[in-house]
């Protein structure tokens, strides 16, 4: 190849952005296959979420809207985003900041620095439950501890929301992360999650609707974003997480975006469209006996977690419901079907 | 050649918490300055660079899924991906997406 071709095949030189065609290009957009510079990629970015805003009314005009901000990459740019077009496109939000101190010690406490040089509301599992996340993995292991956080978290936000008096949390989930949660559920038969994961905006019959501007938007462009515009956030995998089954969902679905990167988005317009059989039992929904939380069984899964916690118990909510197990005295509802499909759905565990 | 390596999302933690690498790579034996692309480049990471867990960096040949590539600031998959040719004083960075957000 002569130096000039293979200098210019590398800036992809020869090639002007698609959209503008005065720019060199410096990304290849997965949703599209686009080649584009960097101030269109900043525009479409920006406006395709303001586009979803929009479209699915995801705010009202003087909403008071909590962030869920972790410090990592999708809560840094959602918050920096959101910022900007609520500016820019007069939605009229008051915007807070929430994050949740789950007390992972090198892994929290040095994303919560990120998030603390703004006014930040911090709400922890210290002082909701009596337990860091730390102590759990002591009592616990390495497994299932995703299981306690993941519910712990979802409780923390509604209480800190509450705090906060918000009307409203959204959450940095992007693209990627919706099309695992789609195919997680597939793996795991839950049918009660597969019939909501994708929805846009969640909660809305409970203590605070919470919604995800970013369901749309692939992960890949908000790292590239934050990248471009040196948004500062804070990158560790949490050194719990190795063993979640989220890993290989996650593994899967960043092999088939190699491939195919349309598939993520089309995996989120499959789970859309699914509906679920009429003849499929699902779980009711009411509230906790001991805290009052929402929840579809007598109590709530925090409870159960926490109760198991503090008996000493680990097990107690994790794994299948057996028949007459005695350590299982948790108030799951025992499943007695005989076949698959009146089996009550959200009750089997992994 | 003279390069400047970035490692970010997390890749630092594999090449001893450094961030930035400025490093010199001596071309195979006998290649034209022409010859020498990400592939290359890759190998000579995966050799000089990264201290443990080898694995959260590449897949195969090429990077782990997940792993952005970015070549003078520019997407590789705008330059042919692993076909891409590394020049003297180039800037290659490398971030990971597969953490929380």
């Amino acid at each position: 190849m002569e130096a000039g071709e293979a200098k210019s095949k590398k800036a992809g030189g020869s090639r002007l952005c698609c959209i503008c065609n005065q720019r060199r290009p410096v990304l290849k957009r997965p949703k599209t296959l686009q080649q584009i510079c960097r101030e269109c990629f900043y525009e479409v970015f920006e406006e395709e979420i303001h586009q979803v805003i929009v479209g699915n009314r995801l705010f009202k005009s003087g909403e008071r809207v909590a962030i869920g901000a972790s410090g990592g990459k999708d809560s840094t740019v959602l918050a920096y985003v959101l910022s900007e077009l609520n500016r820019r496109h007069n939605y009229g939000l008051d915007l807070f900041l929430l994050s949740i101190d789950e007390g992972i010690t090198g892994y929290r406490d040095d994303s919560l620095e990120t998030v603390k040089r703004n006014e930040v509301q911090i709400v922890s599992y210290k002082d909701l439950y009596g337990w860091t996340m730390d102590e759990i993995v002591k009592m616990i292991g390495l497994k299932n501890n995703c299981t306690f956080c993941g519910v712990f978290r979802r409780q923390a936000l509604d209480r800190g929301a509450a705090l906060l008096k918000v009307d409203k949390l959204v959450t940095g989930h992007n693209a990627d992360d919706i099309a695992e949660t789609v195919l997680l559920n597939i793996l795991r038969g839950d049918i009660a999650r597969l019939s909501r994961c994708t929805s846009i905006t969640t909660g809305e019959d409970g203590p605070i609707p919470r919604c995800k501007p970013f369901k749309y938007t692939y992960e890949k462009e908000i790292v590239m974003y934050a990248y471009f515009k040196k948004l500062d956030y804070f990158s560790t995998e949490c050194i719990y997480s190795p063993n979640a089954y989220r890993g290989f969902a996650r593994e899967f679905i960043k092999d088939l975006e190699r491939l195919r990167p349309r598939a993520i988005l089309d995996i989120i317009k499959s789970g859309e469209d699914f509906r679920i059989a009429t003849t499929t039992k699902m779980p009711e929904q009411g509230t906790c006996e001991r805290c009052g939380y929402i929840s579809s069984q007598k109590w709530c899964k925090a409870c159960v977690l926490l109760e198991g916690l503090n008996r000493g118990l680990p097990k107690m909510g994790i794994g299948r419901p057996r028949g007459s197990g005695n350590d299982q005295k948790d108030t799951k509802a025992r499943s007695t079907a005989k076949s698959i499909e009146s089996k009550q759905c959200g009750s089997l565990e992994f | 050649m003279q390069l400047t390596l970035e490692f970010g999302g997390g890749l630092e933690l594999l090449c001893d918490s450094e961030k930035i690498h400025k490093v010199n790579v001596d071309l195979p034996n006998g290649a034209d300055s022409d010859d020498f692309t990400m592939t290359h480049l890759l190998s000579w990471v995966r050799t000089n660079l990264i201290k443990e867990r080898p694995e959260m960096f590449m897949k195969g040949d090429t990077v782990r899924p997940g792993v952005l590539v970015l070549v003078n600031d520019c997407d590789w998959e705008l330059s042919g991906q692993l076909d891409t040719v590394i020049e003297d004083k180039d800037v290659v960075v490398f971030i990971s997406t597969l953490h929380g957000g």
